[in-house]
């Protein structure tokens, strides 16, 4: 891994960024929709107050113009301002994200916790009751949607035994460990309910692909060496196992940020998804196209990683 | 058997069948017979050649015999100890006097480990290398033992042709100075080029060292020429066991003198009778009673199809199983 190939993959996401903010810019200028649309239903707005801040914002200027002052302010670190909630979308963005990154990794970081030894031990002993039993509650783990095992848990350890907050705050007023506690007590459920649909589906292909690996020859090899049989899993199978696995992990991460809209929903958490649904619903075009480009970011971002993943684990992909 | 020194290892009996299962309970439905009663004897310092058709039980019989494949019944003895018996802790130990080399050069390396890593592996685990240094330089003289550069320890295997992963496998078999080495089909994969080459290299080894081969190959002309004595297998049973110049002068068993006739003679001039098999292998599902090969055999009789026949010494050293031919 050099520091050449780093750079020029960074390089090479650029021109891949510009076409999909041109793609994203036209698709919502294209899209029925005005955020001004409100104001016209509105009796206490003049028309000519109207006009003159559609004017203000160039909305009614060509798209390629406004398209190209949307890239110039952008390249100035200007994301645009939000007509709804009033404020730099940049500002809003970072206002929700961090929510949206704590819960979505935590979670992420539990399906990998859970998947990784579930799925190598029922591999290590394929059609054992183990493995019978991780296969099957990972069936219904990916089966059972969020939205309802999510409603599930609200009903159970909100409402009937009332052991956990089921609105997510951000305004917790406490400082120290108290506000560590109250922010881990309100994340158990969102996090357990992505964690483990994630998880679910993981285990599956951590199990298959542990399967595949640990009758290759190699193994073998490992183990008529003399190595003790934990050893020969974790140095021989594991890791060969495991680049697949990284695969679908980082190449998945947008797709569960996408997800993650679900179940933000389900507790509001007021994150980086449901800022998304309710511009959408709102018409707020900047901050749409704010929160949907740093979604493409993100694509391009766990691509990379991936990409450096693989070298890490497999020699035998070099990076010239 | 017939050996003046005590043998260094010795297979009785060996058996192995494995399980077929089906229906909702998952029962065994089916058993395959893949090795049944094998039993033979190696000395110490000898290359004992195993041949047979594919799916015969060689490499089953091989991989028995190091426990990389429980056997179902049946007993190994190598060095005064039945291998079959041991626990966990003394096979591990026991995997520095007993070694293997596999027939897929390209599937018997990890490619996430450097050569040098591969070959230190089995040191560092019994314990034979003590110092980075001292491990270092026990690679370096592994590598050259087996013709291959010392820095080729910082490469990666996919980066070697055929022939050199079958000489890091080798080096890797050597590494813990082991008595025995079972080399499953190691030229089988290559080509016949190199499998000169690999075949020098492991003549060269066993002067060197004094090592003892179990030799597994389905080529006839590569194990006459690498054995010392040869084994014949069909559908998991031994069925000729000869000094390697007598069988292949004077062979007894008719599979054995149908395998024979089918080695290609390097002389179009040499006209000889081609003894052509009937049908195919039976199933090891359900293998044929009495001697396994009566279905296909030209000169079988009655009792053939009943009666087992023992492995019998019918000259010095030359062991057969069958009514017919003693």
């Amino acid at each position: 891994m050099s520091r050449d190939y780093l750079f020029r993959r960074i390089l090479i996401a650029i021109p891949s960024l510009l076409g999909i903010s041109l793609v994203l810019f036209t698709v919502l200028a294209l899209a029925p929709g005005d955020p001004f649309g409100e104001l016209v239903t509105n009796p206490n707005v003049p028309a000519e107050i109207r006009l003159a801040l559609r004017a203000k914002f160039g909305l009614d200027d060509p798209v390629w113009i406004r398209y190209v002052r949307w890239l110039n302010a952008m390249l100035q670190g200007d994301w645009g301002f939000s007509f709804t909630s009033r404020m730099d979308v940049d500002t809003l963005i970072m206002q929700r994200l961090p929510t949206t990154v704590a819960v979505i990794g935590a979670a992420q970081i539990l399906a990998i916790v859970v998947a990784i030894p579930v799925g190598v031990l029922a591999a290590t002993r394929p059609y054992s009751l183990f493995d019978q039993i991780a296969n099957t509650l990972a069936f219904v783990g990916f089966s059972l949607p969020t939205f309802f095992t999510g409603l599930l848990l609200i009903l159970v350890f909100s409402i009937q035994l009332d052991w956990l907050p089921f609105v997510y705050r951000t305004d917790i007023r406490a400082s120290g460990w108290q506000w560590w506690w109250e922010h881990i007590r309100q994340s158990i459920m969102p996090v357990t309910v992505l964690g483990l649909f994630q998880g679910a589906s993981l285990v599956r292909y951590v199990r298959s692909s542990v399967l595949d690996v640990i009758k290759l020859d190699y193994v073998t090899t490992a183990r008529s060496k003399g190595i003790g049989e934990p050893k020969v899993v974790t140095r021989h199978v594991v890791r060969n196992a495991l680049i697949p696995v990284v695969t679908l992990v980082a190449l998945q991460m947008p797709v569960v940020f996408g997800g993650a809209i679900v179940t933000e929903q389900i507790f509001r958490i007021p994150g980086i998804g449901s800022l998304l649904i309710s511009s959408i619903l709102a018409n707020d075009t900047p901050v749409v196209m704010g929160v949907t480009f740093v979604f493409a970011c993100l694509v391009v971002l766990f691509n990379l990683i991936a990409d450096i993943l693989y070298g890490w684990l497999d020699p035998r992909i070099t990076f010239r | 058997m017939n050996t003046q020194t005590a043998p260094l290892l010795s297979a009785r009996g060996l058996t192995k069948h494995f399980a077929i299962k089906g229906g909702i309970f998952a029962r065994e439905v089916h058993r395959i017979h893949a090795v049944d009663g094998v039993s033979f004897d190696i000395a110490a310092g000898e290359t004992l050649g195993l041949v047979g058709e594919s799916g015969c039980g060689k490499s089953t019989t091989g991989r028995c015999i190091l426990r990389l494949i429980e056997p179902s019944s049946g007993e190994v003895w190598f060095q005064g100890r039945d291998v079959t018996k041991l626990d966990a802790d003394a096979l591990r130990g026991l995997r520095r006097d007993m070694q293997i080399i596999f027939q897929d050069p390209f599937a018997s390396l990890n490619p996430r480990h450097t050569v040098g890593g591969i070959i230190g592996e089995a040191l560092i685990i019994h314990g034979l290398s003590r110092t980075r240094a001292e491990l270092d330089d026990r690679v370096v003289q592994l590598l050259e033992t087996v013709g291959l550069q010392p820095d080729h320890r910082h490469r990666f295997p996919h980066e070697f042709s055929g022939g050199q992963r079958q000489r890091i496998g080798i080096a890797r078999a050597l590494a813990v100075e082991p008595k025995l080495i079972i080399c499953d089909e190691p030229v089988s994969a290559l080509d016949v080029s190199i499998q000169a080459q690999v075949i020098n290299l492991l003549e060269d080894l066993q002067e060197k060292f004094g090592l003892t081969y179990l030799f597994i190959a389905h080529d006839l002309s590569v194990v006459e020429h690498i054995s010392d004595r040869v084994a014949v297998m069909y559908l998991g049973r031994v069925v000729e066991i000869a000094p390697s110049r007598e069988l292949y002068d004077n062979p007894r068993h008719p599979y054995t003198e149908a395998l024979l006739s089918a080695v290609p003679i390097p002389d179009p001039l040499v006209k000889r009778k081609r003894i052509v098999l009937q049908g195919d292998v039976p199933n090891p599902i359900r293998p044929p009673t009495g001697c396994r090969f009566h279905t296909r055999c030209p000169i079988a009789e009655a009792r053939c199809s009943q009666e087992v026949p023992e492995l019998e010494q019918s000259s010095d050293g030359h062991w057969v199983a069958c009514h017919l031919r003693r």
